[in-house]
């Protein structure tokens, strides 16, 4: 079939997409393993710090997914807007709708000069769609629909939900390095056995130590591949690829003269953003296994494959 | 989509149904019986270009084909046109009475974008209508969800909301309804309308 070779899936980034998460699940794994070894080395009594974290970073997991449009339309300065206010880009969102068949997400502007967009919302029924107007402003109508419809497919992918449930275990890890490290300064010195409850402490911050590095890795990996994803699906769903890499270069090109006290206040939603807000400065390879985004350059390579798949005479 | 495709980021393009266009003609019967509405004899299909060589000749001997069609039994020559937000309209006119020969068109279109492989590149289909008091409706065609919407625009990107309640309500039962009203999109301007 025609249909089938023109759209087929590119294996080579599933198979890198499901490696990484496979290895996130074997960290998860070994770390709960390590948890539960030294609760049994102990007798249990690190259960009541452990279970404590897991409580504090469910809910903490579970309260971001719940109200991630919220935090994120605030913390971004959004408003949502109507069709009557925004009749534009509520048309371009209309019509990507129509054609991958999905519920229409709420719409709405913020108001900055930095070209961004992103999404979030922890269904697709409850997501929504932001824009700044610094994007607005830059892109044509075909740019602006690409970098619509790669956010898009961050909500067909249900991005939110996969970047949550991976962030769990690093939460709580993060929490079991803190609380253990008070536990080593503040709790010494009281009642027997202290000697063998500061020995336990170590170790529970050690593990919870590598955990969150080699988690923290992972997650930023699985967070690239997502962002690729993201534009390939986009690209195939307006057909136009060159549009969407256009749009990159533009708004690449333009963060790199942001101020940084623009930046530092947009930091915190980096991980959703269209692009990340931040100049990398930082050596290529070393920014580049911290970095959410995959680089402009990996990103247009991507793209050109889309473009071949998609101009060629399949059958 | 399947949880392994959203889990894997691997979004497959929705394939258009096409089958129930061929509905039209005689719910556009009980349509003209229950709200007095007439088919103008114009039609159009909407769909997203794609860029690149291939689509561009898919798009050139479905047009010819239909000049070849409709010059055949005395019709217009079809339009091509390209909207403000990037979709190409190829519009279809034909004698009023013969809506079976408007959807034939229309439907070549659809098969030989499938065809070719560009299926999920096809947004809707639309069909003109006006009543004698001159104010026009489309019922559209959303190829996605394979369901029928009216759509009826006034003055100023504004829509008469009860005259497409009103249709839904004479129609309803001839054509499979789009159920959810957050997915009536508007068209506006839309050729052939």
């Amino acid at each position: 079939m025609a249909a089938r070779t023109r759209y087929a899936p590119d294996r080579g980034l599933t198979a890198r997409m499901t490696a990484t998460m496979f290895l996130l699940g074997l960290v998860f794994v070994a770390f709960i393993a390590a948890i539960i070894g030294i609760g049994a080395a102990t007798h249990g009594s690190d259960a009541v710090i452990v279970f404590f974290a897991v409580v504090l970073g469910g809910g903490m997991a579970i309260g971001s997914l719940f109200y991630s449009d919220k935090i994120a339309l605030r913390t971004a300065g959004a408003r949502e807007v109507t069709p009557q206010e925004a009749p534009e880009l509520h048309g371009i969102v209309d019509r990507l709708c129509a054609l991958a068949d999905m519920p229409k997400p709420r719409v709405a502007i913020a108001n900055s000069d930095m070209p961004n967009a992103f999404a979030t919302g922890r269904s697709a029924d409850k997501a929504v769609l932001c824009v700044t107007t610094g994007l607005l402003r830059r892109l044509n109508p075909d740019e602006l629909e690409g970098v619509i419809s790669h956010e898009m497919s961050h909500v067909a992918h249900k991005d939110v939900q996969v970047m949550t449930i991976a962030s769990f275990l690093a939460i709580i890890a993060a929490l079991l390095i803190r609380i253990s490290f008070y536990g080593e300064i503040f709790g010494g010195g009281r009642g027997r056995g202290n000697q063998n409850a500061a020995v336990i402490m170590l170790a529970l911050m050690a593990v919870s130590i590598v955990v969150y590095t080699v988690s923290f890795l992972l997650i930023r990996m699985l967070s690239r591949y997502r962002e690729l994803a993201a534009d390939r699906s986009g690209a195939l769903l307006t057909g136009q690829p060159s549009a969407l890499k256009s749009a990159l270069v533009k708004v690449s090109g333009d963060i790199a003269r942001i101020p940084t006290k623009d930046l530092r206040t947009a930091e915190p939603l980096n991980a959703f953003f269209f692009a990340p807000a931040m100049g990398l400065s930082a050596g290529p390879s070393l920014s580049k296994i911290f970095s959410t985004h995959p680089s402009l350059e990996r990103r247009l390579a991507e793209l050109d494959k889309v473009q071949r798949q998609l101009s060629g005479q399949g059958k | 989509m399947g949880f392994l495709d959203s889990l894997l980021g691997r979004t497959k393009p929705v394939q258009p149904k096409l089958d129930d266009l061929f509905a039209l003609p005689s719910a556009a019967i009980t349509l003209e019986a229950g709200a007095g509405f007439k088919p103008t004899g114009s039609g159009s299909v909407c769909f997203r270009p794609v860029e690149g060589r291939s689509f561009a000749d898919v798009q050139k001997d479905v047009t010819e084909l239909l000049d070849v069609s409709s010059g055949n039994e005395g019709g217009l020559p079809v339009e091509v046109s390209k909207d403000s937000y990037g979709f190409t309209w190829i519009v279809s006119s034909r004698m009023s009475d013969d809506l079976e020969a408007l959807v034939t068109d229309l439907h070549a279109v659809n098969s030989a974008l499938v065809d070719n492989g560009f299926g999920p590149q096809l947004l809707c289909t639309l069909v003109a209508f006006r009543d004698d008091e001159e104010r026009s409706l489309a019922l559209v065609y959303l190829f996605k969800r394979g369901t029928f919407y009216p759509f009826a625009p006034t003055t100023n990107e504004h829509r008469d909301n009860a005259l497409e309640l009103q249709v839904k309500g004479v129609i309803g039962d001839d054509l499979k309804f789009e159920p959810d009203l957050g997915r009536w999109f508007p068209v506006w301007g839309a050729p052939g309308l």
